[in-house]
């Protein structure tokens, strides 16, 4: 059907797809332009060569993707086993899971952070005298704050859960389960060796959406008051404008280079072919 | 390929045994107190149609699914509480279930890894069950790059590489066409014999059950209403569904009194015992009704299906009744649509049931 409503509107694709292209990559080039053509210098690439010598750049990358990595760590370990466990066990709450997932997409992340300041300021008051107080210090240390792991797997969920969801939907996990099983899996080994390693691809798109999100999540980390890679990107560009946009546009790349890296990684996901 | 003496560990064939089994799921009754034994080394066929429970007693006896009440016995032993990972037993699925991820070989391996045996072994293990399948030259493809017959080979091999105590086939050969379907059966049937390993082989093909299984158990919602040899099945059925559901069968009316019933002119001696009520239906098999030209009849052929050697001719009687006979096809080349034809039965005790 997809293929009969383009076919009269074929003219129409390379239109759509030039005011695409104009849209994304006009800002994109004068972004880059911005940051190599310095007004009286000419073109020079000192705001990239600059980027690493100044102060709180390598620090603020290291917690952001320190930060990523436990964010998709907790992510995965919580939802794979849950979706592998609602497929199999509960497929009628599938739409409440759904809904659930989708929550953070309509809470804007100003009223979420909102919540989290509220309790992270009432929770020690009235838990000075139990050991609680204690983990809610230690959750907001400025080293590694693990109050923004929280907060960003719930951030996650949306992304996660469609991610998982489609990697799922191309297999039988039911039938590769009780396969297993029949050759003398248990529980764990079944879900280790016969269902993950076919959710390759699923799970390497989870988490590089996670990663994108942490790298470039602004509001709850200042808000908070923590400095990871985004916080310190609008920071510097107060002081360092050229600094600041040469340094989007290089995670820009850096983005890209993971999702190309990840595209060449799962493309070779040997999905079985059904019939 | 001769199974070896690897293989040949299958000598002390497994007793199974269904024994009161019962499950609901939510209003639906599964199964309604299944008692059913399969004997040490036979190939029994659960047979019946869609939602009849034959699935979810194989299902049980795989460890899948839990009964209500009963219990499942192998050998004598309890093996309900088992997990299914514990249970020794081998099944092949209806759907492909190949790990999408590993070789053919690795998939007939992966049980062996399972029970850490060591790699060396294992590889020989299983290099050795795909030569006994035929797919000695598969085993660096992956499931995607073998046809639908293929895999199941495979999914029978590593079925089989833990040496289980019990086959299980869920209609393993009902995804593929017809012609793959017949050699796979032979195959099948070939390898479940060198071995001897006692094997339940759920399907809703008539055909499959009868030409393959030793035993054929005929389950109609959620119990057994027959098990027998497939000759006996077919030529003495306990019941009105089984004589209707294997094979074919016409109904023709008849009236019955003191044992014999009245039937298109003749009266032939009943077969088991009579239904209380005097109006019956005879239960014919097409081959044995005979059709003879005949003008002054008012019984007509109606439809005639070539068959090969057979010609299915459907007469249709006055009354309105439509009988199918198997003639040979050169008599049935005289007897085209519209002929004016008498039908009548052998002179043997015929089958009657309660007129629907």
């Amino acid at each position: 059907m997809a293929r009969q409503l383009n076919r009269p509107g074929r003219p129409w694709r390379g239109v759509v797809l030039a005011g695409a292209a104009l849209y994304f990559l006009v800002p994109l080039a004068a972004s880059v332009v911005f940051t190599v053509d310095v007004p009286g210098q000419g073109v020079t690439f000192d705001a990239y060569t600059q980027i690493f010598g100044t102060d709180g750049f390598v620090s603020s990358l290291l917690l952001s993707l320190e930060l990523a990595a436990a964010t998709i760590a907790i992510v995965l370990l919580l939802m794979v086993p849950a979706m592998v466990a609602l497929r199999l066990g509960a497929p009628k709450l599938r739409p409440v899971v759904e809904i659930v997932c989708s929550l953070p997409l309509v809470v804007p992340p100003i009223a979420f952070v909102a919540g989290i300041g509220t309790v992270l300021k009432w929770g020690p008051e009235h838990l000075s005298r139990t050991p609680l107080f204690q983990t809610f210090v230690s959750i907001q240390n400025p080293d590694f704050p693990f109050v923004l792991v929280l907060a960003y797997v719930v951030m996650a969920l949306p992304f996660v859960y469609r991610a998982l969801d489609a990697g799922l939907r191309a297999m039988d996990v039911r039938t590769l389960v009780e396969a297993a099983r029949s050759c003398g899996a248990g529980w764990p080994q079944a879900l280790v060796r016969a269902v993950l390693p076919n959710l390759r691809g699923a799970l390497l798109n989870a988490s590089f959406l996670t990663l994108a999100l942490v790298l470039g999540e602004f509001t709850v980390a200042q808000l908070l008051g923590f400095q990871p890679f985004a916080v310190w990107i609008v920071n510097v560009s107060g002081s360092q404008a050229q600094l600041s946009v040469a340094v989007s546009v290089l995670s820009l790349l850096v983005t890209w280079a993971l999702l190309l890296a990840l595209a060449g990684f799962g493309g070779r996901s040997r999905t079985a072919p059904r019939g | 390929m001769t199974a070896t003496t690897l293989e040949k560990a299958a000598t002390t064939a497994a007793t199974v045994e269904f024994l009161g089994l019962r499950r609901e799921f939510g209003r639906t009754v599964a199964l309604d107190g299944l008692d059913l034994t399969a004997r040490p080394g036979e190939l029994l066929a659960l047979l019946g149609p869609s939602g009849c429970g034959k699935t979810t007693a194989l299902r049980m006896l795989a460890g899948f699914e839990h009964p209500d009440s009963g219990e499942v016995l192998v050998d004598g032993e309890d093996v309900t509480r088992v997990p299914a990972h514990r249970r020794d037993a081998g099944m092949v699925f209806q759907s492909y279930s190949l790990f999408p991820h590993l070789s053919a070989l690795d998939n007939v391996a992966f049980g062996l890894r399972m029970r850490k045996v060591r790699t060396a072994e294992r590889q020989a293990r299983a290099a050795e069950l795909l030569e006994l399948v035929g797919l000695g030259d598969k085993g660096a493809s992956f499931p995607h790059q073998l046809s639908g017959g293929q895999q199941q080979r495979v999914a029978l091999a590593r079925a089989l590489a833990l040496r289980p105590r019990v086959l299980l086939l869920d209609e393993p050969l009902s995804a593929l066409d017809a012609k793959v379907r017949l050699t796979l059966r032979e195959e099948i049937r070939r390898l479940q014999q060198e071995l001897g390993i006692t094997t339940l082989f759920v399907t809703h093909d008539q055909e499959e059950a009868l030409s393959m299984a030793d035993r054929v158990a005929v389950m109609r919602a959620g119990r057994l209403e027959q098990c027998a040899a497939p000759a006996e099945l077919y030529g003495r059925p306990a019941t009105a569904f089984v004589a209707e559901f294997v094979g074919t069968m016409s109904r023709i009316p008849g009236r019955v009194t003191d044992g014999t019933v009245e039937v298109l002119g003749q009266r032939l001696p009943v077969d088991g015992e009579a239904p209380a009520s005097p109006e019956v239906d005879v239960l014919v098999r097409p081959e044995a009704v005979r059709v003879t030209a005949e003008d002054a009849s008012d019984a007509r052929v109606v439809a005639s299906a070539f068959l090969g050697a057979a010609t299915r001719v459907t007469v249709r009687l006055a009354d309105g009744t439509e009988v199918k006979a198997d003639l040979p096809t050169h008599e049935a080349a005289a007897l085209g649509a519209g002929t004016a034809v008498t039908v009548s039965l052998p002179e043997r005790p015929v089958l009657v049931a309660d007129r629907l």
